[in-house]
């Protein structure tokens, strides 16, 4: 806070609107960002705000409004004109180059050379060790992109815009793909950033980031802009409720449950990933009955190749799945369907739904061939509408009607079919992969009261997730997968955030 | 023996070339990220353009020049198609490849009362050969030097496609936009102007190699004389890994086949080997190398899909 200058506006966006065709992304938007301060943006998914951030860094231009940089006005025609005005901006999917290395990367487009337009490789990778000196930002110039962790991906980022002289730094959505200590990191140097001059404006939806990290918030609705907050004064729930236009519970509702037996039995899985390396490496888990067994973890560490493997996606090199006692192991996709495994995929619109299929027709995906939806090779429509047409009053979907193409529903109601698909077989397994990826507030709390009540129905259910805190939140148990074992597991009531994430770096003790 | 080694090695020498302009052609535009399956139709025009200046001129590096032009006027319809209008880049490059040949038939008939095969040029106004004289003839070094000066051409240009593409700051440039375009982009770098860029070269190299073959090789242009050249240009690209020198490597490698092809094919040879036989042997070996060695690990990473700005 002592670090802004309130008599430095850095920013000033004046009634930015933006409409895609009929759809207005932004509507009206006003944002101030003096000089030195770390500037929140708050939304739901799709309310505008990387919109927003997108005009301001001249990616789109606005269908009306003004801007000024440092109080003078300025039509930004496309991010070279942003960059002149001090203007750089981190990507949530990183834009680097993966087979060059972090100094090529660092210096594209502002190459140092000499004679004849030869690149200056010396130079180059004495400037990224300079600037990386001066903001604290330790990178190795000389390894490549795909050798280095996400974290220090994100350095490269930073570091590409401080090269490009940048003074104001968006960063969209920058946690997505940390672990907590290296999201802890990226808040001791967005402070640094400041404490040098540079100001910060952060796009996320996560509060607790925004109570730890910003000096304001301006939280944007649909659109449109509902507030501009000092972050001390408030609270995250009062912040929550304006995100989302409601209340809203993030306490996941449960009682306390005995669980049962073995349900879900894995034993010395190995399985391969598409490069033919051992992605998970002897991997052993139970998941009971009755009971929500979480799987905490940073991404790449086997999580998708487990996943495709328990649901038949993925040949296992060596170990067992039983379920129940029956053996899965590399069954079909449907023979573990009728093993009682249900399961919601990672990715929603590639692997749980036929996009171009009407909402009806993906609700009998898994049992099309059956009575009464089929007889003797012909479809019963009929039939099939009508199954549709009472999961959807049944768990929600919007909009009610059962015929329209699934590509044209909002994540959420897409992930409402899933769901309603896959508990209407009454699996004994449910297995569920990031289900909340990309999801509003509303949808999230939906999808948590779906998994606790296959729990309570005594079900056993896995959750895999990138974010801890849903991992803390819903499961009884933790798992923690660390290249592709698991390296500990806790209760979830005795778990706290910073032992959970020295497991998931790899530090954890084996339990 | 050695005058049998080096009339192969000569050999290999001389059919590598069109090969080598072509995969160097193949080289440049993928790894600004636009697949050009269209070489072979560049390689026709440019053969076809080669020998037409190069007869009614009479001076070869005239031809030499229009032909590159030809290829890269051609080159400049696929980048229209496949970076303006974002068309699916095989089927951009396939439409080439009917056009190529297409024009190329219509200009020879047009221009040589009807023919579909142009006038031999006269040997004194093929390409020169700078080393010529210098050896004894029909020497060891006679065989493998005594070369046309396409042929060193050709090599030089290896070089210099290698600086430029992983020494300067173009080159930089033209991988980051071939591997993600979107990041250069962000940083300023105009990916449409450098895919242009790349692929009207691709084309001028291409038409270079078809006139490395009718004004060098052969004296005229006829209907079969490219016959997949382009082709087999494209999978020593591939098998390449994408790079200039491997690019090289392996159209030496077909190259070499071709030579061998001669040799036992000249009368007087040891073995009696059926002529029909022998010609596939260049065929074989790309279909076996595009089968058994090559896997997608080397492309440049956005090989094949059009840069849409500020798509959503």
């Amino acid at each position: 806070m002592k670090n802004i200058n309130f008599d430095h506006k850095v920013v000033e966006m004046k009634n930015i609107t933006k409409k895609f065709g009929n759809f207005t992304a932004n509507d009206n938007i006003n944002l101030t960002v003096h000089k030195g301060e770390i500037h929140a943006l708050l939304g739901e998914n799709g309310a505008g705000k990387s919109t927003l951030m997108n005009i301001l860094y001249g990616l789109y231009q606005p269908t009306m409004g003004e801007i000024y940089i440092n109080g003078e006005k300025t039509n930004i025609t496309d991010p070279n004109v942003a960059i002149k005005k001090g203007i750089g901006m981190v990507h949530q999917h990183f834009m680097l180059v993966e087979p060059f290395t972090v100094a090529e990367n660092i210096v594209l487009g502002m190459e140092p050379t000499s004679t004849l337009g030869t690149m200056n490789m010396k130079k180059a990778v004495k400037n990224v060790e300079d600037i990386s000196k001066q903001y604290g930002l330790h990178v190795k110039p000389n390894e490549k992109i795909q050798d280095i962790s996400v974290g220090m991906q994100q350095r490269v980022e930073i570091l590409k815009a401080l090269y490009r002289g940048a003074d104001t730094l968006i960063l969209d959505e920058p946690t997505a793909v940390l672990t907590p200590q290296e999201i802890k990191e990226l808040i001791q140097i967005m402070r640094n950033l400041t404490t040098q001059g540079k100001t910060i404006i952060i796009i996320t939806h996560k509060l607790k980031e925004i109570k730890e990290a910003a000096d304001y918030c301006t939280i944007i609705r649909r659109g449109k802009h509902v507030d501009t907050v000092e972050v001390k004064s408030t609270t995250e729930d009062e912040l929550a409720s304006k995100m989302v236009g409601r209340e809203v519970s993030f306490k996941v509702e449960k009682e306390q449950k005995q669980r049962g037996d073995v349900g879900l039995k894995i034993e010395n899985l190995v399985v391969k990933d598409n490069r033919g390396i051992d992605a998970v490496r002897g991997l052993s888990l139970e998941v009971h009955v009755g009971e929500i067994l979480g799987v905490a973890g940073v991404d790449g560490n086997g999580q998708t190749e487990l996943i495709e493997a328990l649901t038949g996606l993925r040949s296992i090199t060596s170990g067992k799945v039983t379920v129940n006692g029956n053996d899965v192991t590399n069954k079909t996709p449907k023979e573990i369907f009728q093993n009682k495994i249900a399961s919601i995929p990672e990715d929603r619109q590639k692997r749980g739904l036929v996009l171009d299929y009407t909402i009806a027709e993906n609700m009998v995906l898994e049992n099309y061939g059956e009575q009464p939806f089929s007889k003797n090779g012909i479809l019963n429509k009929l039939e099939i509408n009508k199954f549709a047409k009472d999961l959807i009053e049944k768990f929600d979907v919007r909009p009610n009607d059962e015929t329209i193409k699934t590509r044209a529903l909002s994540g959420g109601n897409q992930q409402k079919v899933i769901i309603a698909r896959e508990v209407t077989n009454d699996p004994d397994i449910l297995i569920a992969a990031q289900p909340t990826r990309g999801l509003d507030v509303g949808a999230i709390e939906f999808v948590h009261k779906s998994l606790v009540r296959q729990r309570d129905n005594d079900k056993a259910v896995l959750l895999v997730s990138l974010e801890l805190d849903e991992v803390m939140n819903v499961s009884d148990r933790i798992a923690v997968i660390y290249e592709g074992k698991i390296v500990g597991i806790v209760d979830a009531k005795d778990a706290d955030e910073k032992s959970l994430g020295l497991m998931m770096a790899g530090g954890g003790s084996q339990q | 023996m050695l005058d049998s080694l080096g009339f192969i090695l000569g050999t290999t020498l001389m059919y590598s070339t069109p090969l080598i302009y072509a995969a160097l052609g193949g080289v440049i535009s993928e790894n600004s990220g636009v697949v050009n399956i269209g070489l072979e139709g560049m390689m026709t025009i440019g053969a076809l353009i080669g020998a037409t200046v190069g007869f009614y001129s009479g001076n070869p590096w005239l031809a030499f020049l229009a032909a590159g032009l030809a290829g890269g006027g051609l080159a400049l319809l696929h980048a229209i198609a496949s970076v303006t209008f974002e068309a699916d880049q095989v089927v951009s490059g396939i439409a080439m490849n009917f056009l190529g040949p297409g024009i190329a038939l219509f200009l020879s008939r047009l221009f040589f009362e009807g023919a579909t095969m142009t006038k031999a040029i006269p040997s004194g106004n093929k390409m020169p050969r700078p080393l010529n004289g210098v050896f004894p003839r029909n020497s060891f070094f006679d065989f493998i030097f005594n070369q046309y000066a396409t042929v060193y051409m050709a090599f030089f240009l290896v070089f210099i496609l290698w600086y430029t593409l992983y020494r300067t700051k173009l080159g930089l440039r033209i991988r980051a936009v071939g591997e993600h375009p979107r990041a250069a982009d962000t940083l300023g770098v105009n990916v449409f102007r450098i895919r242009y860029l790349c692929v009207i070269l691709s084309g001028v190299l291409a038409g270079f190699g078809g006139a490395s073959m009718s004004l060098a090789i052969v004296s005229n242009f006829r209907p079969t004389l490219v016959s997949g050249h382009g082709f087999i240009a494209l999978a020593a690209m591939i098998f390449g890994k994408w790079k200039p020198q491997g690019a090289m490597w392996a159209c030496l490698l077909f190259g070499a086949s071709n030579g061998l092809v001669v040799y036992l094919g000249r009368p007087g040879t040891p073995f009696e080997i059926s002529q029909s036989l022998l010609s596939m042997i260049p065929y074989v070996i790309t279909l076996v190398v595009l089968a058994g060695f090559v896997g997608r690990a080397a492309a440049p990473a956005a090989v094949g899909t059009p840069y849409e700005k500020g798509e959503r």
